[in-house]
Parts: C-alpha cells; sequence; structure tokens
C-alpha cells in the first residue's frame, strides 16, 4: 500500500500498527522523517568496503539532496544488517563478490515484502550499459518510479567514473615520478663515467631509445642494471 | 580474426577456456578469446545478459533460471557445450566432520551412509551448523540438498545454507561464518591444505556424471552468429581433449594458476586434474580417476535430460511451480543441435539421441553414435534413483515431501 506522504511500505504485515517487528515501524518514521525533510524519502544503502570511493558516492548524493545514505562493508552478517535498513536502492560495485550473498538475501527476505530488481528500467539499455561500464550494480525496490530512481544512477555512474580516473591519474603520477628517478639515476651514472653534462646525458638516453625503439626509461633502467653487474656507481 | 569475450570465474573448471586461448586452439579456428575474471555470478550473469560479453562459463542451473526468468532481468540463454563434468567437494571442519565415518575413503565411497552420519552430526553438533554454497542455481546447492534430504535433513530448516563466492570459502572457515562447504576446486583443496577442513563428500560419487559448467551464450546472439559460434565450439572440442590428457595435467595447472585465472598454486590445482584428491590434511590421496571430466565419453554433449533435472530439483525445491512451458523451456536452454551442427566435419563424438535416462548406467555402456561407438561412463545417483525424463513428475513423487 502507498502512504499519503507516496511511501511505500516496506514489509509484509498489516501498516496499521499490529506488525510485531518495530524496525518495520521505525522505518516507516525515518522515511517520513526524510520525506518531509527533503522531499526524496529514498533511503540509499552503499555497499562498499573502499572509504574512499564510498565517500565520493555518499557526498554527491548528500550534494543532491538526498539525505537518508549509509555505507555498509560487505563483511560478516552485512545482510542481515542490510535488511533490517530496509533501503529502497542499494549501490554496490559490481566487482564486489559478495553480490551472490547479496542477492540471496533479496530472494529469500521476509522483511522486503517486494522484490528489488536490478537497475531502474530494463528498457533503457544504454544507462544499464553505462553503470555496467563504471562497475555499478544497482538494486531498486520493485516499483519505485524510474524518473525518481534515474538521477540517483546517473550521478552513481559519473561519481564511479569520476573516482576511476581519479585512480588512473594517481597511478599515472606514480609511475611518472618512478620513471624520472629511473631516468635520473641513469643520467648521473652518463655524467659521472663518460663525463657528460646533463643536458647531453639526457640527449644520449633519449637517442639510445629512439634508435632501439624503446622507451627511455627501459634503456635508463638497462643502464643501471648494466652499470650495477660491472660494479659502477650506485 | 574474430574476438570473443568470455567471462568466467577463477576455478578449475574454467581449464577448456583457459586452454583454448593458452594453446592456440582459439587463434587455429581464426578466435581472439579475450578472458574476463570475475568474482561472483551475478556480476558474470549481468555481462552476459546486458552484452559486455558474448560468453560465459555458467553454472548450468544458473543458465536455466535466468532463461526462466528466476535471476534478475529475465534472457533466453542457451547452452551449446558443456565445459565439464563434476568436479565439487563438499568439505566440513573437523569438529564437525568428527562425528562422520574416520575413514575418509570409506566416508566419501559410501556417500548414502554418510549422508545418515551428517544427519546424527548434525544433532551433536552444538548449533545449526552453516553450510557455504556457491550459488542458489549451482548443481552445487541442488546436489547437496539432495544428499541431505536423503538422509531427512530438512535443507531449508535443520541447516543454514550460506550464499558465498567461492573465493570467500576458506576465509570464511578461517573466521568461523560457516562450519563447512561445497564449491568447485581448488578452493575444498585449500580449505584441506590450510587444515581448516576434511572432505565429506565428492560430486562424482553423488551423482557419478553431474551436470556442471557450460558454455552460456545469449540465444539472440548465437543465432546471429552461428559461424563464431561453431568456430568456437570447434576450438572449445580440441582445448577439452587437451586438457584430459594427461601427459599436459602439470602444463594445465600451471597456466590456471596464473594470477590472471585461478591464483593458486598449481599443485593444489592438479588435484582435481589428477583425481588425486587428499581429503584430509596430510594424509595420502585418495584415488578418484572420475573426479572432473573435460572431454572423453562426449563429456561436452549437452544432454537436454539433464536440462530436465535441473528443472525437476527447480520444482523439487520449489524455486518454480511445475508448468509444461516451463519444462519445455528448460529443455530448450540445452542445444544439441547446435553442438551438431557446429562439429559435423570434426571427428568429435556424436550422440544421435538428445535425452537419456539419467542415472541408469552402473556400469560403461557403448551407445551408438553416427560414426562409431562412444561409451559413456556410469552415472547413477548415490541413492540408486533413475531420472526418466518423460517422467518427471513420477519421479518427484518419489521423493519424500521435506
Amino acid at each position: 500500500m502507498r502512504l499519503a506522504s507516496g511511501l511505500r511500505w516496506i514489509g509484509c504485515g498489516d501498516p496499521s500498527g499490529s506488525d510485531p517487528r518495530p524496525h518495520l515501524t521505525f522505518r516507516v518514521l525515518v522515511g517520513i522523517h526524510a520525506a518531509l525533510a527533503k522531499g526524496y524519502g529514498l533511503r540509499i544503502v552503499i555497499i562498499d568496503d573502499s572509504g574512499a570511493r564510498a565517500t565520493v558516492l555518499g557526498e554527491g548524493l548528500r550534494e543532491a539532496g538526498y539525505d537518508d545514505i549509509h555505507v555498509v562493508p560487505p563483511r560478516g552478517a552485512f545482510v542481515a544488517r542490510l535488511e533490517r535498513m530496509a533501503p529502497d536502492v542499494v549501490l554496490m560495485d559490481l566487482g564486489n563478490p559478495s553480490r551472490d550473498t547479496l542477492e540471496e538475501m533479496l530472494a529469500v527476505s521476509r522483511a522486503l515484502a517486494k522484490p528489488i530488481a536490478m537497475f531502474v528500467d530494463q528498457s533503457d539499455d544504454s544507462m544499464i550499459a553505462a553503470a555496467i561500464d563504471a562497475g555499478i550494480s544497482a538494486y531498486v525496490v520493485d516499483g519505485l518510479r524510474k524518473e525518481r530512481v534515474k538521477p540517483i544512477l546517473a550521478l552513481a555512474i559519473r561519481r564511479f567514473n569520476a573516482f576511476a580516473r581519479m585512480q588512473a591519474d594517481l597511478e599515472e603520477a606514480r609511475t611518472q615520478l618512478a620513471d624520472r628517478k629511473t631516468i635520473d639515476r641513469a643520467k648521473a651514472i652518463l655524467m659521472a663515467q663518460r663525463g657528460l653534462s646533463e643536458p647531453d646525458a639526457y640527449a644520449l638516453l633519449r637517442t639510445s631509445a629512439m634508435n632501439q625503439g624503446k622507451k627511455m626509461v627501459d634503456v635508463a633502467a638497462a643502464l643501471i642494471t648494466a652499470s650495477d653487474l660491472l660494479g659502477g656507481t650506485p | 580474426m574474430t574476438p570473443i569475450r568470455i567471462a568466467f570465474l577463477g576455478l578449475t573448471d574454467a581449464a577448456v577456456l583457459v586452454a583454448a586461448r593458452e594453446k592456440g586452439f582459439a587463434r587455429a579456428e581464426g578466435l581472439t578469446l579475450d578472458l574476463v575474471k570475475d568474482t561472483s555470478w551475478a556480476t558474470l550473469r549481468d555481462r552476459l545478459v546486458y552484452g559486455q560479453v558474448q560468453a560465459a562459463h555458467m553454472l548450468a542451473p544458473l543458465a536455466v533460471a535466468v532463461t526462466l526468468g528466476l535471476s534478475q532481468q529475465p534472457c533466453a540463454l542457451s547452452a551449446p557445450y558443456k565445459l565439464n563434468v563434476n568436479g565439487n567437494l563438499l568439505v566440513m571442519a573437523p569438529t564437525f566432520a568428527a562425528a562422520l565415518e574416520p575413514d575418509v575413503v570409506a566416508r566419501l565411497c559410501d556417500p548414502l551412509a554418510t549422508a545418515h552420519d551428517f544427519a546424527n552430526a548434525i544433532g551433536l553438533h552444538h548449533r545449526k551448523p552453516v553450510i557455504g554454497v556457491v550459488h542458489r542455481f549451482s548443481s552445487h546447492a541442488l546436489i547437496l540438498r539432495y544428499f541431505l534430504a536423503e538422509a531427512g535433513i530438512d535443507p531449508d530448516r535443520d541447516v543454514v545454507l550460506r550464499i558465498l563466492p567461492p573465493s570467500l570459502m576458506v576465509e570464511a572457515m578461517r573466521a568461523g561464518e560457516i562450519d563447512g562447504f561445497t564449491a568447485g576446486e581448488p578452493w575444498g583443496s585449500a580449505a584441506i591444505e590450510a587444515g581448516l577442513a576434511e572432505a565429506v563428500a565428492v560430486g562424482e560419487r553423488l551423482w557419478q556424471r553431474g551436470v556442471e559448467k557450460v558454455l552460456g551464450l545469449r540465444t539472440d546472439w548465437m543465432e546471429a552468429n552461428p559461424e563464431t559460434v561453431d568456430a568456437l565450439l570447434r576450438a572449445l572440442t580440441k582445448a577439452a581433449i587437451w586438457c584430459d590428457d594427461p601427459a599436459n595435467r602439470a602444463e594445465l595447472a600451471r597456466l590456471l594458476a596464473h594470477p590472471a585465472y585461478v591464483d593458486q598454486p598449481a599443485a593444489l590445482i592438479e588435484r582435481a586434474l589428477t583425481g588425486r584428491i587428499v581429503a584430509r590434511q596430510g594424509e595420502v590421496p585418495v584415488d578418484l580417476p572420475d573426479f572432473l571430466l573435460f572431454a572423453r565419453e562426449a563429456t561436452p554433449f549437452p544432454w537436454q535430460s539433464q536440462a530436465l533435472w535441473i528443472y525437476s530439483q527447480l520444482v523439487r525445491w520449489r524455486m518454480i511451480e511445475a508448468g509444461d512451458d516451463a519444462r519445455a523451456r528448460a529443455a530448450a536452454v540445452f542445444r544439441p543441435d547446435v553442438y551438431r551442427r557446429a562439429l559435423a566435419g570434426s571427428d568429435a563424438p556424436m550422440p544421435g539421441a538428445s535425452m537419456k535416462v539419467e542415472g541408469a548406467l552402473a556400469s560403461p555402456l557403448a551407445i551408438g553414435a553416427p560414426r562409431g561407438a562412444i561409451i559413456l561412463g556410469p552415472d547413477r545417483f548415490f541413492d540408486g534413483r533413475a531420472f526418466d525424463p518423460d517422467r518427471i513428475e513420477d519421479y518427484l513423487a518419489g521423493f519424500a515431501v521435506p
């Protein structure tokens, strides 16, 4: 049934108050509170054990006006905790091995009377493709209007992609730093052994790399290895 | 070269896919295989259903369940090729197994007696045992339920079945979250090697030729790309023969051990490949030559009677209501017609029939085939029942309702 605020009763008991499970009543009260406060009334649970990604996603959702957001790490009896929370939307990393455990809970849960279906709208293939590419799986209480869920998924896709880019940039920066250190060491060896100036040592490394069709860092690493083997300066 | 992306889980029975790629069988057929490793069946299923991959290393019951709309987005899937037969272990913590037959050879070779011992062990255990199972729609789950129910154990009441992906089982044992589990190799052996568990039952002794992983394809993609499908099946057939050859087992174990595939020690992986299973840490291996089959006895042939056996179990455990439509759709997931078309020009064994009575053979039998004869191995169920695909209702009526 639907309450006046547009909230659905989540649970299989009688909403008039005879339900013996207090968490359901609690859920409705919290839901009404959220609906009054922000007009959304959607409880979103992010299942994630990477603190950073969950933070990035949670912040994005809060900025967009959703304020009933919880992060649950997928460990131990996390499904029991999730079941008690009775979420409307569950977001989870596609690569998380606990997805099968979550889906089993969704299949057998007695607290969640309505089946939860993955994704927003099965006819919207481009959004589903974007979600899979971004590495997101989303579970939504069945019957939730798609226009209410789409913005959440769109935001999650953007945030997941941004997070992945951030990680990639960080990785690239790390690699660049390591490469530069290797090249600097090779330059130092050339300067010491061949009496070259720094620009000449650099130019020699670059020319050798071009002639051999290799990356400069690889030539530099080979030079360092050779120098070490020959007992050169460290 | 035609690229094909195939999703798989890090299990020993992904061997045929790995060999097809690493030993050049795919390339020889003009295919480039891109193997995508996943850690959950849900993600593997989504990649296949939403078209991120063209094929998947799939639990046979999951392919049936997705087609019948029982596992998230309904999608017509087809299995024209079985990637293996058998290969699973049920392992339990030593404290629980202490109440079972102590001689592990006797324990493994007489599963009916072990099932009854298991029922007693539940009574002696300090609480309901929690058993890790890889997926509700897995052959592991269906066979475990069958095994328990035979001794009067209600799998939904007397034990807790906890769904966990295979790669998390050993850690869950270590953390005491589960008392045992059933999974594909090498995960049972990994738990035994760590001293966390001992073998209680082997799949091969519960159903001697048990359906396990299939090559899952989306039916629409399969029908739109017949030449690619045929080339893939030819490549897999050659890879399966290579995998079954005892001379190649050590190399196969090394290939699978790579971090991109199973990411476990080769010595552990080799146990399932050779059928020399260490049932308890530090003990002499038990010889189980039919532990895991890839090619012999026409293993890859998708008998529709096996899809129907899966359907019968879904009905038995009330995961679906019996119905002519569901039964027909379940049977149609297995596609012997595609297998025959793809391998028509090869010397692959080709049964003439598409169905057989499952569990009727106590000893090897030669059957007639368009090209020569095929030897079918013994395929009995541990309780001696046979499954006649034409008499599913009678078969189901023979089981006591738990």
